[in-house]
């Protein structure tokens, strides 16, 4: 690529996420999207905002064991979508969110997909 | 700001012909970089099984101590991978769909004598 | 204070073109809430990256929906190749922006073709496919599919347009303009589609920006944000501008659609005039290592592909936030206060395509 934009990630941690979510609000941003990625012991859930074009991120880790996240709902309405999704997908339990599903976001066959028999990578 | 703004182009599609193909009785000639289905040059294969590890889906299987060499016509996605990966260049993409059909069946090929090793052509020549 | 019932609203239904389900709970005919929920094509594709390395990937991508397929295949190239650190020939880039442009006035033309179909008006839904048939069958001369392009890979595109093809494709786009611009007074000035559209499903620039609307939903209310501002492809070498609208009904967001097929059109021909001459790819060694997001302008709105490698030749992560997702916060707080016939007008004016939504 020509242009490499400079995507930031700043690490925080869970119990600063509604204020730091309100302090990009209040600046202007908007929300782009919210993501979790499954590693071996830790799930990494970051959340990414835009203002005209500047993008920046900010990451949470949590471990397996401790999957519970506050919402952003406050700030952003529009995270209702994402939060749900991780709720279903990866299993994090979400507090004060704003429309939960508890769950029933996706109609799915087995609980929490993303989490069961992750591949080494073998074809 | 009007009424029936469209008039003029229903007009214009009453009174001529009308836009479709005649399907069947006319068929489209189809495109010579539409990628429609796979084939094969037995003849020339050398049997190496890189069209089978390149397939996304898995759609062909080569066995080389038989000589055969199948696809699935049902599975293959038309990527082309295959093509491009063949050393000898055997595979090649024809430009007709595959037909429809009620059962999904292996389209299997299998080679006579093998092509002849280029090391022996070199001593020939 | 009138009797609530609660109407279920998809996942069949003729207006739609993936299946969506929204529970409308409505008081007589005024919808008061609507509680969407999705699922129904859900195939967990985000996580075939486990298994199928990054070279393959890019089939799957293109394989996300039919509609957006090339623009997908695109994104997910640009971003492992940013991880790979790899830079693609000019040439490349150009086919890439020809061929995304055409996508982009396919997929608009079938919005426009369905959107008429929402409001009963058949026979312009008729015509716009009839429109259409011609860009698709430009695409299958090019690319070798008429839906799933096939021609993008890791590292540049799979195969070349010649020059001469590219010349004929300009003397061709010019015939499909003018019968472009026959449809284009209806949408734009026709009582019957103004009736049904202006006034309907209003969103506010404030609104439209704080819910994370995307796309045409959000240039219809105001905001220029347009992501092939950032210069991906050959979009820096070319002119144009974003296309707005200010009145954030169903009307303005159409409006912004008819207003893109002209300047992809645009963009086409300009894209064949400056072509460079050159290869159209370039070797690939290596396997990705750190993470990038790549963002782009599908039809529907700004797309964000997330990968993660970590120097293996599968990636770790591969996540896709499609526009439609963004849209859908903002279609629920559209349909508050909307009469119950205009709810598949409303719905369809996000432009939804659920199996880019659900992966």
């Amino acid at each position: 690529m020509t242009m490499i934009e400079p995507q930031p990630v700043i690490a925080i941690d869970r119990a600063d996420l509604p204020e730091k979510a309100k302090e990009f609000f209040v600046q202007g941003y908007r929300l782009v999207q919210i993501c979790a990625t499954n590693g071996d012991s830790t799930l990494e859930v970051t959340y990414s905002f835009d203002r005209d074009y500047a993008f920046t991120n900010m990451r949470v880790i949590l471990q397996k064991d401790d999957t519970v996240l506050p919402s952003i709902t406050g700030s952003f309405l529009a995270a209702f979508t994402y939060e749900n999704e991780l709720q279903d997908l990866f299993g994090i339990k979400i507090t004060d969110l704003a429309i939960n599903y508890n769950g029933n976001f996706y109609k799915m066959a087995i609980k929490t997909p993303f989490l069961v028999n992750k591949s080494s990578g073998a074809a | 700001m009007g009424n029936f703004i469209i008039a003029k182009i229903i007009a214009r599609s009453v009174l001529s012909r009308f836009a479709t193909r005649l399907y069947p009785f006319e068929k489209r000639a189809p495109y010579a970089a539409t990628r429609g289905h796979i084939e094969n040059e037995i003849s020339r294969c050398i049997m190496c099984g890189i069209c089978q590890k390149k397939c996304p889906t898995h759609a062909i299987t080569v066995v080389r101590a038989e000589r055969n060499w199948a696809i699935e016509p049902m599975k293959c996605i038309q990527c082309g991978e295959c093509v491009t990966a063949c050393p000898v260049k055997c595979l090649s993409m024809a430009n007709t769909y595959s037909a429809a059909s009620p059962t999904k069946e292996t389209i299997l090929l299998h080679q006579e004598t093998p092509p002849p090793k280029p090391g022996a052509a070199k001593q020939e020549a | 204070m009138g009797t609530r019932t609660i109407i279920p609203f998809g996942p069949q239904h003729p207006v739609l073109p993936e299946p969506i389900h929204l529970d409308l709970v409505l008081e007589d005919e005024k919808v008061v809430e609507a509680l969407p929920s999705v699922g129904f094509v859900h195939r967990g594709l985000e996580r075939l990256a486990e298994v199928k390395d990054f070279h393959e990937l890019v089939y799957v991508a293109e394989r996300i929906c039919g509609i957006c397929s090339f623009i997908h295949g695109q994104g997910y190239c640009q971003g492992v190749e940013t991880l790979l650190n790899i830079e693609v020939p000019a040439r490349a880039k150009y086919l890439r922006t020809i061929w995304a442009e055409l996508s982009r006035i396919h997929s608009h033309i079938l919005w426009l073709g369905l959107f008429a179909d929402a409001f009963g008006f058949e026979s312009l839904f008729m015509h716009c496919w009839r429109v259409r048939e011609k860009i698709v069958d430009i695409i299958e001369a090019t690319a070798g599919g008429r839906v799933i392009f096939g021609s993008c890979k890791v590292g540049g595109a799979r195969r070349d347009i010649p020059n001469d093809v590219l010349k004929g494709i300009k003397a061709e786009l010019t015939t499909i303009e003018a019968e472009y611009n026959e449809l284009k007074p209806t949408f734009l000035h026709d009582n019957s589609v103004k009736r049904r559209t202006v006034g309907i499903g209003t969103l506010s620039k404030e609104q439209a920006y704080a819910l994370g609307a995307v796309g045409p939903t959000l240039r219809g209310s105001g905001v220029a944000s347009d992501l092939r501002t950032l210069g991906y492809a050959a979009y820096k070498d070319l002119q144009w501008e974003p296309v707005v609208e200010h009145g954030g009904d169903c009307y303005s967001r159409t409006v912004v659609r008819v207003r893109e097929v002209t300047m992809s059109f645009d963009l086409i021909r300009q894209a064949i005039d400056k072509i460079p001459e050159g290869p159209v790819d370039v070797k690939v060694t290596g396997n990705p290592t750190g993470e990038f997001f790549s963002r782009l302008e599908q039809p529907r709105g700004e797309v964000v592909y997330y990968v993660k490698g970590n120097n293996t030749k599968f990636l770790e992560r591969f996540r896709i936030r499609t526009p439609t997702f963004a849209n859908i916060a903002p279609l629920v707080v559209m349909l508050k206060g909307c009469e119950l016939p205009d709810v598949p007008v409303i719905v369809l004016t996000i432009d939804p395509c659920i199996s880019c939504t659900e992966r």
